[in-house]
């Protein structure tokens, strides 16, 4: 592949926050200016409210699946499979909500490790049997909605668990209890990616894996373990969907998550080919996605519609990283300047 | 003969799923279910066929679901809403298809950008186009179209092949002549095999890969008209996950997913399979239908696993 430390202008590539910043930035000034009562917050029972807050918390999800997706992108991978992931880890705990008298402290940890292993089993896919990661997440994206069928026997389980509901509705600190919980994952995501060698590990398998693996680098131990992380977020994810309705719906949970998440991914500047990532941005890339969804919202456009502009965002976002679009631009300039 | 390996794996499956099926329920095998296993999945069908192209260029298409719906709506509210005649609705929705299959095809070719994210947004596009034309399911009433509807030839006792049916096989003919006796379908195989070659070898590269994705526009496209013959309406909602099925289809019909081998006769092995398993869970009754899902999903593994197994084996006997 292209070299990117080769460009001049490498701050288009990943490693930088400007792109996905200065885009939410306009979209925040455009909201600012055209949409009323926008930035209005107010405290009601030491709560704080208003759209701002409706976007940290609605955009909760989406902001841990791209966590997990960062790094299996940042390995040269990509997981499908996050939404049905999502369904599982919603079924499982409804579920055992419901029909035993587990308590939470033991529920949660058993839907994060039912995904865990599944995200694993992703990744011995792709790392033991050679697989494309599009294929073989495929594979469970297809088949992962099914098994939620299978936990909740095919039918939409409610629950009433007061804990169950705190996770996606609660408020801690004054804010929604999902950005703590998103907070907390990124704090914990970020250390350990950026103080110990796992972050080199993972950008070094992303890069050039052939040359990883004979400078001692165990490929298949880091690709099990980011696709693993990957299913833990989206465990979690899953569990704040449930919350949100207080039921599990595994047909329908999750739907498109997967391209929101790799939608956060790419414009938080992290490449789809691997190598170097950024966890901040894919959050702001969240964020923007989010802001952009709920901005739609309030002007009246239906949510079926939403998808329009996003693809156009997100064609958009690919065609300023890629090198010969950059090139016919950069020439075409470059000739009007020498003209 | 390696190559042939899982299309007769394929075929094997088939033939043994169908013969289970009928050993377990009765009347399963007769000429009726058969000839329905075609009308019912004439639309799967048709796009898979489509994909089974992408696919063997080492591409992969997300959006054929979502342009099936756009198509589906579209057709139904320029006929119904707007009473244009059949004759020019369908072929204007065929036209938007093709375009729109090739522009995805162009940012693909052009600008290096990976198919998976430019078909992805393709889809997210043309499922809010579909929403925009209609947000609800429209009913077709049309004397023109209620007479295509009822276009059909009969196989068999109280066996008929709808025009659903016959335009499937009319594309699996054509496909399977364009794929291995055309210079077009050859250059897919080169391209999929090893695309800086085929570039070498002096192949029109970057025209093939366009025409490939704007055929897959026109696969979905007339995949979408044949729905609507098939349910006489158009519903912005439909196709959801088509796009799984048809990629299924096709890798269990034993094309290979890194592209430049595989068999278009072998996509109607991997529809077949589908359909005979959904007729199965139908004639069964007590089963949900989500263990389609979980049956389409453990094929896949199996088959992609057995591909892997395959090319390991070509590789290290080649060197």
């Amino acid at each position: 592949m292209n070299d990117p430390m080769a460009k001049p202008k490498e701050w288009f590539q990943g490693g930088s926050l400007v792109w996905p910043l200065l885009g939410l930035v306009a979209l925040l000034a455009y909201d600012f200016l055209f949409v009323d009562g926008f930035f209005r917050l107010e405290v009601r029972d030491g709560h704080l409210y208003g759209t701002l807050v409706d976007i940290l918390n609605q955009g909760s999800k989406t902001m841990l699946l791209a966590l997990g997706m960062t790094l299996v992108i940042a390995t040269g991978g990509v997981d499908l499979s996050v939404g049905s992931l999502m369904a599982i880890s919603g079924a499982l705990v409804a579920v055992l909500v419901t029909q035993t008298e587990m308590s939470l402290a033991m529920i949660v940890p058993i839907a994060l490790a039912a995904t865990a292993l599944l995200g694993a089993f992703n990744g011995v896919l792709v790392s033991v049997a050679g697989i494309q990661p599009i294929v073989a997440t495929l594979i469970l994206m297809v088949g992962g909605r099914g098994i939620a069928m299978l936990i909740t026997g095919g039918q939409i389980v409610t629950f009433e668990h007061a804990g169950m509901v705190y996770i996606g509705n609660g408020h801690f600190l004054g804010l929604p209890f999902t950005v703590t919980l998103v907070l907390v994952m990124l704090l914990v995501t970020s250390l350990l990616m950026r103080k110990t060698a796992c972050g080199l590990f993972v950008e070094a398998v992303g890069d050039n894996e052939t040359a990883s693996r004979f400078s001692g680098v165990s490929t298949r131990s880091v690709k099990l373990a980011v696709y693993g992380f990957s299913g833990i977020c989206a465990g979690l994810a899953g569990l704040i969907a449930a919350s949100n309705i207080k039921a599990a719906d595994s047909s329908r949970v999750g739907e498109m998550m997967e391209l929101d998440a790799i939608f956060a991914v790419v414009v938080g500047g992290t490449a789809l080919t691997g190598g170097r990532f950024n966890l901040l941005g894919s959050i702001i890339g969240a964020l923007l996605i989010q802001t952009l969804t709920t901005t739609m919202i309030t002007q009246g456009v239906p949510p079926a519609i939403a998808p329009v502009p996003k693809a156009i965002v997100i064609v958009a976002v690919c065609l300023l990283q890629s090198e010969k679009f950059r090139a016919e631009i950069g020439g075409r300039f470059g000739r009007r300047a020498s003209a | 003969m390696r190559r042939f390996i899982p299309v007769f794996a394929t075929f094997a499956v088939l033939i043994a799923l169908f013969a289970t099926a009928s050993g377990m329920y009765e009347r399963f095998f007769t000429a009726r279910v058969i000839a329905n296993l075609f009308s019912d999945n004439a639309f799967l069908g048709i796009t898979a066929i489509g994909m089974t192209f992408v696919i063997l260029s080492g591409g992969i298409d997300l959006s054929v679901g979502a342009v099936l719906a756009f198509t589906m709506t579209f057709i139904a509210s320029m006929i119904t809403d707007h009473s244009w005649h059949p004759l020019v609705a369908i072929p204007t929705a065929l036209i938007i298809g093709t375009v729109f299959g090739g522009t995805m095809g162009f940012l693909i070719q052009r600008y290096e950008l990976p198919p998976f994210l430019v078909t992805l947004a393709g889809m997210f596009f043309a499922r809010g186009m579909a929403f925009m034309v209609s947000s609800e399911s429209i009913s077709i009433e049309h004397d023109f179209y209620t007479a295509l509807q009822d276009l059909k030839i009969v196989v068999g006792p109280k066996a008929k092949l709808k025009i659903g049916a016959v335009i499937f096989l009319a594309v699996l003919a054509l496909a399977i002549f364009v794929a291995h006796w055309t210079p077009f379908g050859r250059n897919i195989y080169a391209i999929g095999g090893n695309e800086s070659s085929a570039r070498l070898m002096g192949l029109p590269v970057a025209s093939t890969k366009m025409l490939i994705y704007a055929l897959n526009g026109f696969c979905s496209a007339l995949a979408g008209a044949v729905a609507t013959l098939y349910m006489g309406s158009g519903n912005p909602a439909m196709g959801v996950g088509l796009e799984l099925d048809a990629i299924a289809a096709v890798v269990i019909g034993g094309t290979l997913l890194t592209g430049g081998v595989g068999f278009v006769a072998g996509t109607l092995g991997g529809v077949l399979i589908f359909g005979t398993i959904q007729s199965a869970l139908i004639f069964d009754g007590r089963l949900n239908s989500w263990w389609l899902r979980i049956a389409i999903s453990v094929l896949l593994l199996i088959f992609i696993l057995l591909q892997r197994q395959l090319s390991r084996f070509t590789k290290t006997s080649r060197t």
